[in-house]
């Protein structure tokens, strides 16, 4: 059996930062995976991903978002990124987790991508799965993952990227 | 002394570990391992993995596929075991259609349809995702339970869905079928894999 589930890259700030960038990703595997731990310096911001630097509006998402409260859903198109959910400044210690499924990422279609936003505050918190897409049948060679106000993240931040080959 | 001729496939697929002496790291074996995946032929609504190996402790599904149905924006995926058509599949899921959030369950299916994949009314290029976990494949005690996520955006209209699914058999799980209406685009992929406990 083919073995599969690869580190590509990890990247751990030693600074603040409002972003994390994998570049020059090799389009040896079917799909990716992103594994983010992340947090605010202060307020919040919202954590975002985009694609080959394309800054126009090619990306939509749809969104179901429970808050503890009640359950939600949304849609954005015409956007200039996915948006995984808002990112909250949260006690020491404490961060948000991020995860995307990347599908067919060197392939001919347009890009799909399931997220999920997971973060707890001791008291308040929400958990938002989304189905996101990047209208361009372009390979995914860069992908940037950014708070979209430029609220900087923390030392510490990590961001990890994989990649799944198929058989 | 026997020789053995390595395919070029196996060698492309061979993970390199530089050595087993004291003081390297500890060789971990991998434990997510591709097990085969099938392409739509744009002829058949109908893929099926058959000779599951029992070696694994759960199964992964990965779906990036597209239905040629006529006139729907989204049609069924359907996954069944071991080619059982009984009522005997029981499933739950919540779904986001980007206006408001609502679940459903259906009981005594003959199948588990949890998440919808894009169909021919969809703009081109657009496909349906999806990820399966099936736990504990081998399992002769327990009836199977999987778990799913999936849908489509279609920039401006699209769906979410989390699901759940139960087979009621404690069979161990030897083939998946997954089907649709009308038959799979040739640019369906559908990956099987393996995870090990």
């Amino acid at each position: 059996m083919a073995i599969t589930y690869e580190p590509i890259a990890t990247t751990t700030l030693g600074s603040t930062a409002n972003n994390i960038t994998f570049n020059s990703i090799p389009a040896t595997y079917t799909d990716l995976i992103i594994v983010v731990t992340a947090s605010v310096s202060s307020g919040n911001d919202t954590f975002s991903m985009r694609f080959n630097n394309d800054t126009g509006s090619n990306y939509s998402f749809t969104t179901l978002n429970g808050n503890g409260a009640s359950a939600t859903s949304t849609i954005r198109n015409a956007r200039t990124a996915i948006d995984f959910d808002d990112i909250t400044s949260m006690a020491a210690g404490n961060l948000s987790f991020f995860t995307s499924d990347i599908f067919s990422y060197a392939g001919s279609t347009y890009k799909t991508v399931l997220n999920t936003a997971s973060q707890d505050r001791n008291g308040s918190g929400s958990i938002e799965k989304s189905i996101g897409l990047w209208s361009a049948t372009a390979a995914i060679n860069t992908i940037k993952l950014f708070t979209y106000a430029s609220v900087s993240m923390p030392i510490g931040t990590t961001a990890t990227l994989y990649g799944i080959k198929a058989a | 002394m026997a020789t053995t001729s390595l395919a070029r496939s196996s060698l492309k697929t061979l993970t390199k570990y530089d050595s087993f002496l004291v003081g390297n790291s500890a060789y971990v074996p991998p434990s997510f391992e591709s097990i085969a995946t099938i392409v739509g032929t744009g002829a058949s609504g109908t893929i099926t993995f058959n000779s599951i190996p029992s070696t694994y402790t759960h199964l992964q599904i990965r779906v990036l596929a597209r239905s040629t149905l006529a006139g729907n924006i989204s049609t069924n995926l359907s996954l069944r075991f071991n080619g059982d058509t009984g009522s005997n599949y029981v499933s739950h899921r919540l779904v986001g259609d980007g206006t408001s959030a609502t679940a459903n369950a259906s009981t005594a299916q003959s199948n588990i349809n949890v998440i919808p994949i894009s169909a021919a009314l969809t703009a081109a290029n657009i496909m349906g995702a999806a990820i399966y976990d099936i736990l504990d494949y081998t399992s002769t005690t327990k009836n199977k339970v999987i778990k799913a996520i999936g849908g489509d955006d279609q920039n401006g209209t699209g769906e979410l869905y989390i699901g759940s699914g139960l087979w009621l058999n404690t069979a161990a799980v030897t083939s998946l079928t997954l089907f649709t209406s009308s038959f799979f685009t040739t640019t369906t992929t559908i990956a099987l894999y393996g995870i090990r406990g």
